[in-house]
């Protein structure tokens, strides 16, 4: 924090993060892009591989949701000291846990309980 | 950081009030607020985990239902998350406008953003309607509960942004744009981008998975 701020209090967009005719329009056509191919290789069935294509959407997805974290969001490792940044880390950590988690552990949970298993499990030591 | 740089310039024999000092460190709390909004939309953020495990975890128990591919409209959602898409870029140049400090600019922009908005919740309720209207209501499995619970909670997400923004629409017409109203809208941007994040996923995770 500056000292010339403390005395002006016009300067008070300073307190937000500053954004950009460009930096909107650059995060809003790549998210264009981002959010076309998804739609365009499953309604299309581009691929044979169903897997294939669950895996090249979902990395679609990361990637414009990183988009709009930078663009829209104004995400950096300055922006209140890196509070944010830590923030959001910590977040998706948390995110991370609960999801691959949740869907590992239940995966399990439902091969486990199937019928035929049951028998083949109780034989293995 | 202020402190010293007051403290520097007091001398021994000038008894000016420290008072002063107090006055000068006031800034501090609007930073603070972006922050701590910043920290409730994380804990949001965990909130849609939660419910997106929910969803990853019963999204193929179909009860001998109907399936994901036999329900979901992709044009549908395509309308859906353009909308979205055009309401953040809009709400982007209300930002813009805020800045350049001209408030009828922010407000037209802000105006469109709703209209995106409500478009949009138009559309999901439609959805919504014509689901249950075939029998696919969210009693009907626990995959189609899941859905309800998901994309259900980010529509209610949807319209507490719409209240919010007409709030701060009629905010902007009666005070302008004072420290106070740019600091929400700052606020409400975080909130609104944060949306169409979470709608990222949930037409990945959801939909496009769903047809899969």
């Amino acid at each position: 924090m500056s000292e010339h701020h403390h005395d002006t209090h016009d300067h008070h967009h300073e307190d937000g993060p500053h954004s950009s005719f460009k930096g909107y329009m650059t995060g809003f056509l790549l998210s264009v892009v981002l959010t076309t191919i998804p739609f365009w290789l499953v309604m299309a069935d581009v691929f044979e591989n169903r897997n294939i294509t669950a895996l090249v959407i979902l990395g679609f997805a990361l990637i414009q949701i990183c988009v709009h974290m930078v663009f829209f969001l104004h995400l950096n490792f300055h922006s209140e000291g890196g509070w944010n940044m830590l923030a959001l880390i910590f977040t998706l950590v948390l995110v991370f846990i609960t999801l691959a988690g949740s869907l590992w552990v239940m995966y399990h949970l439902n091969h486990n309980m199937m019928p035929g298993m049951m028998h083949e499990h109780n034989l293995s030591p | 950081m202020s402190d010293a740089h007051a403290l520097s310039h007091a001398s021994p024999g000038d008894n000016r009030p420290p008072l002063q000092f107090l006055v000068r460190g006031e800034h501090h709390p609007q930073n603070a607020t972006l922050l701590g909004f910043w920290i409730y939309l994380m804990s949001d953020c965990l909130i849609f985990a939660c419910l997106f495990a929910t969803y990853g975890v019963l999204g193929r128990n179909y009860a001998a239902g109907p399936t994901g591919a036999d329900l979901f409209d992709l044009p549908l959602v395509a309308i859906n998350t353009a909308l979205l898409l055009l309401s953040s870029i809009t709400f982007g140049f209300a930002m813009l406008e805020m800045q350049r400090k001209r408030l009828n600019g922010t407000l037209l922009w802000l105006g469109i953003t709703g209209l995106f908005g409500v478009a949009f919740l138009g559309v999901e309720l439609y959805e919504f309607a014509h689901l249950i209207h075939v029998g696919a209501g969210p009693q009907r499995s626990g995959f189609l509960t899941a859905f309800f619970a998901l994309v259900g909670t980010h529509g209610l997400h949807v319209l507490f942004g719409i209240i919010w923004l007409a709030t701060l629409m009629v905010q902007l017409r009666r005070h302008g744009l004072i420290p106070a109203n740019t600091r929400r809208l700052f606020c409400l941007s975080m909130f609104w981008h944060f949306l169409d994040v979470i709608w990222i996923g949930v037409f990945t995770f959801v939909y496009l998975m769903g047809v899969l």
